[in-house]
C-alpha cells in the first residue's frame, strides 16, 4: 500500500513541472488572449463581449493581405529550405562516411550556438549599403555606385531560410540514416533511373522526415520577428510585427490578442490542409522525430 | 533472335581491389543457361564483391563480365537484366505487394492492363494469388521471401542474384524455402545465382558451386564432386566435416603411400584433386566421419579397411540418423564418426573401439601454409 502511495507521489512530482509549464505558460495564457480578443472597446475602460476586432481585421485589407503575404512567403521558405536542406541531409545521412557525418552535422549546429540576433547583424553588416559585398564590388569595379542589398523581400527570404534550415535539416538526416541502402540499390536493380528512384522510393520513404521539418520550419518562419524587421526593415509587412504594433505601439491589446489568435489559426489550417494533402499525420511526423 | 550463347553469364578474369586491398582476384568462370549456380565462401572471401560486380553497384578493376554474350561493362546497374533478391530482400515498405512487384515494370513503361496481368501473372506462380493487396509488413518471412523473388522475375531477367536470402528466416523455414526456392529455378527456369556461406543451402538446390576464398575460386564443379573429390585442402576442410591430421609423407608413389601424422599415427592414404605428393612433404589429412567404422575392441579383428586406430568412447553426439561418436585415441586427439544408433545395443561412452577407414578415404593435400 505504502509502495504504491510513493510510486505515485514519484509520477505526481515527475509530471508536475511539465504540467504547470503547459498549464501556465501555455493553456491559461492562451484563453486569456481568447477572452481578450472578444472584448470591444466601445469607450475609454468600457468593454463589452463582441467579435469586433475579428471584424476589424476582415474590413481592413491591409491587415489580412500582411496575414496572407507572411503566409505565402513562409511557404516559399519552407519549400526553399526543403530543395537546400534536403541533398544536404542525404549527403550527411547517406553518402558522407561516418566521421564526415558527425562533423557535418556539428557545422550545420554551429551557428546556434550564436543568438538569431547576432545572426542578423551578420547579415547586415555583409549586405548594407557600406557592407562588405558593396564595397567589395566597387572595389572589383564591377558596379560604380554603392548598392543596397538590405530592405528587400529577397533579402529577407534568404535570411529566413538561413535561419530555419537546421530544422528540416535535422529531421530529415534522422529518417534518412533509417533507410536501407539496399532499397535505393534494389530501385536500379529494378530498372529504375536515377530520377524515378527518388520520386518512387527515397522522397516516399524520408516523407515523415519532410513533414516534420516542414512544419517545423513553417511555423518558426511564419512567427518569427526578428529577421524579417532587421533584414526586411519596414517594408517586409510581417504579420507578426503587425501584432507587435497592436500590443506595443498602439497599445491596442484587444486587437493585437484577436491578430495572435488569426495567425495561429492560420499557420494551423495551413498546417492540417498540408498534412492532408500529403497523406501524413502528425502522429507518423513530428511525434517520431 | 537467332542464335542462342550457351552461357548466361560469362566472368573473364575479374579481379576487384578496394585500394590495397584485392577482393577479387581474377576470377574466371561460366554459367550455362537455366541452370542453379552457387558461390559458397567464408565471410569475407569476396563474394558479395563479386555480386555486386555481376548487379553493376561496382566497376570490377579488371576483366569482363559478359551476359547472353554481350559485355555489360559501364552499363549502369539499371540497363542490365540481372536483377538482384538482396539479403534483407529491400522490398519497399511504402508501397503494397502489387506496387512492389509492379515498380519494375512502371519502370519499363508498361501499359497498365499489361501490368495488371503480369503481376497476376506471377503471383499465381508463387502460389500467392491473392496477396497483392497486402502490405509489406503483413506478410510472413516465407511470402517476402517469394515476393521479393517475384519482383524480379516478372521482368524475366536474364539471370537472378540471389544474396543469403535466406540468413534471416528461422531454421524450419530455411529448409522449406530450399526445396522451394529450386522448385522456384525450375518452373522460371532462369539462371539463379546464389551466394552463400552455409554449405547446405549450396549442396542442396546447386546443378554447381563455385567454392570461394580469400578472393580466388577454389574449385568449381557439382556438389557431389566437390564433396568427394575435392582439389585443395581448403575445399575438402570447408565442405562437409571432416577429421583433419597434419603430417609428413614417409612413402609415397606420387598418388599414394604412407603418411605419418605429428601425433605419431601412421596412415594409408590417397592423393586428393589428382596432386602427386612426393616423399617428405608436410600434408593435411582428411577423412570423413561417415568413411570411419567403429567396431568395438572385441571385435577389433573383424574390422576392415587400411588404417586402424583404437580408442574410447568419449561421447555420443545422438541426432537420429546422423548420429555421431566422439572417440578419444591413445594419443588423446578426439576423432568423429558416424555411427548408426539403433536403441539397443549401442555404443556407451567408455567402452573401448577400434576405428578403421580405407587409403582411399584418407584425402591428403600439401599443407596449405607451406605452399
Amino acid at each position: 500500500m505504502v509502495q504504491k502511495d510513493v510510486r505515485r507521489l514519484t509520477l505526481i512530482l515527475l509530471f508536475a513541472p511539465f504540467a504547470m509549464w503547459i498549464a501556465l505558460l501555455i493553456i491559461v495564457p492562451h484563453i486569456g488572449m481568447v477572452a481578450l480578443s472578444l472584448r470591444e472597446k466601445v469607450a475609454p475602460r468600457v468593454y463589452e463581449f463582441g467579435l469586433g476586432n475579428y471584424i476589424d481585421f476582415i474590413n481592413e485589407p491591409i491587415y489580412w493581405n500582411t496575414l496572407l503575404r507572411t503566409g505565402s512567403m513562409s511557404l516559399l521558405v519552407t519549400a526553399l529550405a526543403l530543395l537546400i536542406g534536403f541533398p544536404i541531409a542525404y549527403y550527411i545521412a547517406k553518402i558522407a562516411g561516418n566521421r564526415t557525418r558527425g562533423a557535418l552535422f556539428l557545422l550545420c549546429l554551429i551557428p546556434l550556438w550564436v543568438s538569431d540576433l547576432i545572426r542578423a547583424f551578420g547579415w547586415i553588416l555583409l549586405l548594407r549599403e557600406t557592407g562588405v559585398i558593396s564595397t567589395f564590388l566597387q572595389w572589383s569595379g564591377l558596379v560604380s555606385g554603392p548598392i543596397e542589398f538590405l530592405y528587400n523581400d529577397v533579402t529577407v527570404i534568404i535570411g529566413l531560410v538561413y535561419t530555419v534550415i537546421l530544422f528540416m535539416i535535422v529531421p530529415l538526416v534522422s529518417t534518412l540514416d533509417g533507410m536501407d541502402d539496399s532499397l535505393v540499390e534494389a530501385g536500379y536493380n529494378l530498372g529504375g533511373s536515377g530520377f524515378t528512384v527518388l520520386r518512387r522510393i527515397i522522397v516516399p520513404y524520408a516523407m515523415p522526415g519532410i513533414v516534420s521539418g516542414c512544419i517545423v520550419v513553417f511555423m518558426l518562419t511564419a512567427g518569427s520577428y526578428l529577421t524579417p524587421i532587421l533584414l526586411g526593415g519596414k517594408n517586409s509587412s510581417w504579420f507578426t510585427e503587425q501584432i507587435y504594433d497592436q500590443f506595443i505601439t498602439r497599445f491596442n491589446w484587444e486587437s493585437g490578442a484577436a491578430f495572435g489568435f488569426l495567425l495561429l489559426a492560420f499557420t494551423s489550417t495551413v498546417i492540417w490542409l498540408g498534412l492532408k494533402l500529403s497523406g501524413q499525420t502528425l502522429a507518423n511526423t513530428v511525434a517520431k522525430s | 533472335m537467332t542464335e542462342t550463347p550457351a552461357y548466361d553469364l560469362e566472368c573473364h578474369g575479374i579481379s576487384k581491389s578496394f585500394g590495397s586491398v584485392r577482393a577479387v582476384k581474377d576470377v574466371s568462370f561460366n554459367i550455362p543457361s537455366g541452370s542453379f549456380f552457387s558461390i559458397l565462401g567464408p565471410s569475407g572471401c569476396g563474394k558479395t564483391t563479386l555480386m555486386r560486380m555481376i548487379a553493376g553497384f561496382e566497376e570490377p578493376s579488371g576483366g569482363d563480365i559478359r551476359i547472353k554474350g554481350k559485355s555489360v561493362l559501364g552499363t549502369p546497374p539499371n540497363r542490365r537484366n540481372v536483377k538482384m533478391v538482396f539479403q534483407h530482400l529491400a522490398l519497399f515498405p511504402m508501397m503494397n505487394v502489387y506496387e512492389n512487384i509492379a515498380y519494375g515494370l512502371r519502370c519499363r513503361g508498361a501499359s497498365n492492363d499489361e501490368i495488371k496481368r503480369r503481376v497476376q501473372d506471377v503471383l499465381e506462380r508463387i502460389a500467392l494469388p491473392d496477396v497483392g493487396g497486402r502490405e509489406i509488413h503483413q506478410l510472413s518471412g516465407g511470402q517476402k521471401q517469394r515476393i521479393a523473388i517475384a519482383r524480379c522475375m516478372v521482368l524475366d531477367p536474364d539471370v537472378l542474384l540471389l544474396d543469403e536470402p535466406l540468413g534471416a528466416l528461422d531454421l524450419k523455414l530455411r529448409e522449406a524455402m530450399k526445396i522451394e526456392l529450386k522448385l522456384l529455378q525450375h518452373q522460371f527456369n532462369t539462371t539463379f545465382i546464389y551466394i552463400t556461406h552455409d554449405q547446405s543451402e549450396a549442396l542442396v538446390m546447386s546443378d554447381h558451386v563455385a567454392i570461394m576464398n580469400d578472393g580466388n575460386f577454389e574449385q568449381i564443379g557439382t556438389p557431389q564432386a566437390l564433396y568427394h573429390r575435392p582439389n585443395t585442402a581448403f575445399v575438402a576442410g570447408f565442405v562437409g566435416d571432416s577429421n583433419r591430421w597434419s603430417g609428413k609423407v614417409t612413402a609415397s608413389d606420387g598418388t599414394g603411400g604412407t603418411v605419418e601424422t605429428a601425433q605419431g599415427l601412421t596412415m594409408q592414404f590417397t592423393a586428393g584433386g589428382g596432386l602427386r605428393i612426393g616423399k617428405g612433404e608436410a600434408v593435411e589429412i582428411f577423412v570423413r566421419p561417415e568413411f570411419i567404422n567403429t567396431v568395438r575392441a572385441a571385435d577389433a579383428a573383424a574390422a576392415p579397411g587400411d588404417n586402424h586406430m583404437d580408442g574410447v568412447v568419449d561421447s555420443l553426439l545422438f541426432n537420429g540418423a546422423n548420429s555421431r561418436v566422439l572417440v578419444r585415441s591413445q594419443t588423446g586427439e578426439l576423432i568423429e564418426a558416424d555411427v548408426t544408433l539403433t536403441g539397443d545395443g549401442d555404443l556407451a561412452p567408455g567402452e573401448a573401439v577400434r576405428l578403421s577407414w580405407s587409403a582411399q578415404h584418407a584425402m591428403c593435400f600439401p599443407r596449405s601454409g607451406d605452399a
